[in-house]
């Protein structure tokens, strides 16, 4: 029998971004031993890419913002299915989260009085994101890699994990390879981490970098766990659209925030054309007061382009469709606009929105102080992912749990923007709490070495074809059928489409051929990827068969009202007896009847 | 239009270039032609990358000789009638293509003495601080940890004096701890012996190439030399000294 280099801690964290990196540091604060795995380098996670800010109800800039009117705003962005005692400990830590973000070095932008600067987001009723220009994320991962490099944390960079492993119903361990040498690592772990980050690289155009596979998602699927409201991928409104190559890349929510409008190519400003009655009372009458409410006037309501982002995103794709679009199939965002309200305007938009200035300065020569940006949507984040306990983020299978993004529950059927960087820290610290307290509490289960083995064979099949398919290819097709039938409009016939076409793939993703050898062969990487993109995308479309109405990010055209009698619940997906895919509703817990009444005092 | 490719290829054992040839669209950066190629003529090419957004400082490598970040390189900036050069960091091991063996900087950071901030002094039990105390800071925070400046740097580059300083990056890293308006902690002896400030002669290299255009030399360095100076040496090598370091 071959034998793999073992690893054994209490507590195994997969994935390093914002959420791994809070759960380490948790971790080994309770005195359990840790393991740290990041599918790339320490510090490159996705997290360097969240750009606008934290959200927290520190109430620095407004102080009539609390936790309730953070809570309510939560639950509203979700249309109320959201997990409302995640939403509730997630409003109520955020500000701890933050404060103790600075305590370890952070440095985020001032207020005039010298405490933690706070601007505007779509959403969000009071000025609420702490943020560092628009960097945010590069200053939190930053921030939490320094921290944690000190708290005796063993790190495996550049690892990537294929399968867990159990033992009866607990979890017992992890197997994965590293890539420098393409050798197996065999973990066994008391307690197991999935802080594995998004699904976006299911989709053609994306802002999410390359690791973004669904790992976490599909190893929890298969390990038994549940995973809850996958229909729900939130297309973010703003992604670049020219030149081709940067097609997807974020542009940051902030440039809303800071007085950016939307524009058609008839050089109207459409997003006054439709307004949700959710948030009629909230938004804007005109534009004067739009630009008002952005400069900090607080007896203004916020303008229609910070609306929530499914929002704006179906508004833009509307634009297009109807042929108002600007050249590259996007719409226009200006900011150089502003230059008509403040002086220095060029100098203020540099200061507040530097990366945004540089990106489309060096990726697509425009000066955005002086031209606007051609942007149209792209997928951005999954609401869904695995189920939690709001309180211990354990999923349903003992000893595993979840934070971040792989984690479902806190934003129901679509984002805030800014509650992921806070999602992060706040549940990323509860499941760092409660995984060692399992470790602490539970045995070591014992390693099946037989499965080991078949997985480690599976794992080298592709090397042994002498012919099939190229990874990259197979890749590149789920990533069309997902854009073009899974993606922000939906409807049940091409769904179908979906299903049995991912099912072609699945049937060429077993046949896909690797040359080379295993050492740093991202062609076998993408192979191994492969199985769980297929997972995942199969997750997203058979919740989005089932959800037969439209709400938040989930958008039916062939049922376009959202339907209170069918809707009202969430989706799960488990893997049944027979290894298929099964789709069960839950109802909705019933609220607290003190949050209840928040949210109705709120509306 | 067909552009030619000259790629590294092999690992610490040895190895050498290839040519690919493809077809470029409008506006590929360097990035993209190198996944193109290992789509569809080199599926076991290696190279690192996350964000391709310029942000995470994962594709770090040497285009025509200079070291660059391949998704902010854009092929119009080149010149594309005779072949593309690329090639990986110098200053590192080879682990295979256009990836090195980066692991010697994460070494390095963990020996530098960590944060260590001020008790709280507003009554909420936070801090109080103005953006004008932080500028600089918030400066050297925008590092993306590519690691260009280190492989630029003649210390590493050619001298592979990797035991004994600590290169640019690190200097960045420790002015930024050490000018952090609540930071109590003291490293100026570390960055002396340890850290090996001496041995930069301030010829800017790392300041040409920082994808993020940190003011490395001026704004990190000379001032970190200065305090260097200020605490362990008399007033007439300093004045020297500082003579040396302005010309």
């Amino acid at each position: 029998m071959a034998t793999f280099d073992q690893y054994d801690y209490d507590v195994l964290v997969i994935g390093a971004g914002g959420a791994g990196l809070r759960v380490a540091i948790e971790a080994a604060a309770h005195g359990v031993s840790v393991g740290l795995i990041c599918k790339s380098l320490l510090g490159k996670a996705h997290t360097v890419m969240a750009e606008g800010g934290i959200a927290a109800a520190l109430s620095n800039v407004d102080e009539r913002d609390n936790w309730k009117v953070h809570f309510a705003d939560t639950m509203r962005g979700g249309q109320y299915l959201n997990d409302w005692h995640m939403a509730e400990l997630h409003a109520k830590e955020a500000p701890d989260r933050v404060r103790e973000l600075e305590a370890w070095g952070a440095l985020f932008d001032r207020t005039k009085d010298g405490r933690i600067l706070q601007r505007n987001f779509g959403g969000h009723k009071y000025p609420r994101l702490a943020h560092v220009g628009d960097r945010t994320g590069l200053e939190m991962i930053r921030t939490l890699q320094d921290y944690s490099i000190h708290q005796g944390i063993e790190v495996h960079m550049e690892c990537t994990i294929i399968s867990l492993l159990k033992n009866g119903e607990q979890v017992a361990g992890a197997f994965g390879y590293e890539r420098e040498k393409g050798r197996f690592k065999l973990f066994g772990a008391k307690a197991i981490v999935i802080a594995t980050g998004g699904i976006g690289r299911a989709y053609k155009i994306t802002s999410n970098s390359w690791e973004y596979t669904g790992d976490g998602h599909s190893l929890a699927y298969h390990a038994g766990a549940e995973l809850m409201d996958m229909e729900f991928v939130q297309f973010h409104p703003t992604g670049m659209v020219w030149p081709p190559s940067v097609r997807g890349i974020l542009v940051t929510e902030g440039v809303r925030g800071e007085g950016g409008i939307l524009l058609n190519r008839e050089h109207k400003r459409f997003m006054f054309d439709e307004i949700p009655e959710l948030y009629r009372h909230q938004t804007a009458d005109n534009e004067e007061e739009g630009w008002k409410y952005t400069q900090g006037d607080r007896s203004a309501k916020r303008p229609p382009e910070l609306l929530t982002r499914d929002h704006v995103a179906r508004c833009i794709v509307r634009e297009i469709k109807e042929g108002r679009g600007s050249p590259h199939n996007g719409v226009f965002l200006d900011i150089s606009w502003i230059k008509t309200k403040i002086p220095n305007a060029a100098e203020y938009i540099r200061k507040k929105l530097p990366s945004m200035y540089h990106q489309f300065k060096k990726l697509a020569d425009i000066d955005i102080t002086k031209e606007a940006m051609e942007v149209g949507p792209t997928t951005h984040y999954m609401m869904g992912g695995i189920r939690v306990n709001a309180e211990t983020q354990m999923s349903t299978v003992p000893g595993l749990f979840a934070a971040g993004e792989a984690a479902a529950g806190l934003h129901g059927a679509n984002r805030l923007g800014g509650n992921s960087l806070s999602d992060l820290l706040v549940f990323g610290k509860r499941a760092g709490e409660f995984a060692a307290k399992f470790a602490r509490e539970n045995k070591q289960a014992g390693i099946d070495h037989q499965a080991v083995e078949v997985i480690a064979n599976k794992a080298v099949e592709p090397f042994e074809r002498t012919d099939g398919d190229n990874p990259f290819q197979v890749q590149y097709d789920l990533q069309e059928i997902m854009q073009d039938l899974v993606g922000i409009v939906r409807k049940e016939e091409e769904l179908l489409k979906a299903i049995s076409a991912l099912e072609k793939l699945q049937e060429r993703s077993r046949k896909v051929r690797v040359i080379g050898n295993r050492e740093y062969n991202n062609g076998w990487h993408t192979a191994l990827d492969l199985q769980h993109l297929l997972t995942v995308s199969e997750a997203i479309t058979r919740a989005a068969i089932a959800r037969k109405e439209s709400r938040g990010a989930h958008f039916r055209e062939d049922y376009p009202e959202k339907d209170e009698q069918t809707g009202n619940c969430n989706l799960l997906l488990v893997k049944g007896p027979d290894g298929q895919m099964q789709v069960k509703r839950a109802s909705l817990r019933e609220m607290r009847a003190d949050l209840k009444q928040i949210i109705d005092e709120m509306k | 239009m067909t552009v030619t490719f000259q790629i590294w290829r092999g690992n610490a054992s040895g190895g050498k270039f290839e040519s690919y040839a493809i077809e470029i669209a409008e506006g590929m950066v360097v990035l993209d032609a190198v996944h193109q190629i290992q789509a569809e003529q080199a599926n076991d090419l290696a190279v690192r990358w996350n964000c391709k957004a310029g942000k995470c400082g994962s594709c770090s490598a040497e285009v025509n000789g200079i070291p660059k970040l391949m998704c902010m390189t854009r092929l119009s900036d080149l010149p594309l009638h005779k072949p593309v050069l690329l090639q990986p960091m110098k200053a590192f091991p080879l682990i295979r293509d256009l990836v090195t063996d980066v692991s010697w900087n994460f070494s390095v950071k963990k020996k530098i003495k960590k944060f260590k901030p001020r008790p709280p002094d507003a009554k909420d039990g936070t801090w109080r601080m103005f953006q004008q105390d932080i500028d600089r800071v918030q400066e050297f925070h925008k590092c993306i940890e590519c690691f260009l400046c280190q492989d630029v740097c003649h210390v590493l580059r050619e001298h592979q004096l990797h035991d004994a300083f600590i290169g640019p990056r690190f200097l960045v890293h420790v002015a930024a701890l050490e000018m952090h308006p609540l930071d109590m902690e003291d490293r100026l002896e570390e960055v002396k012996k340890a850290g090996g400030i001496g041995y930069c002669n301030i010829t800017k290299c790392c300041t040409t190439v920082c994808p993020e255009d940190i003011t490395i030399t001026d704004n990190a360095i000379i001032p970190l030399k200065e305090r260097v100076a200020d605490r362990f040496y008399d007033p007439v090598k300093k004045f020297f000294r500082f003579l040396f370091a302005n010309h």
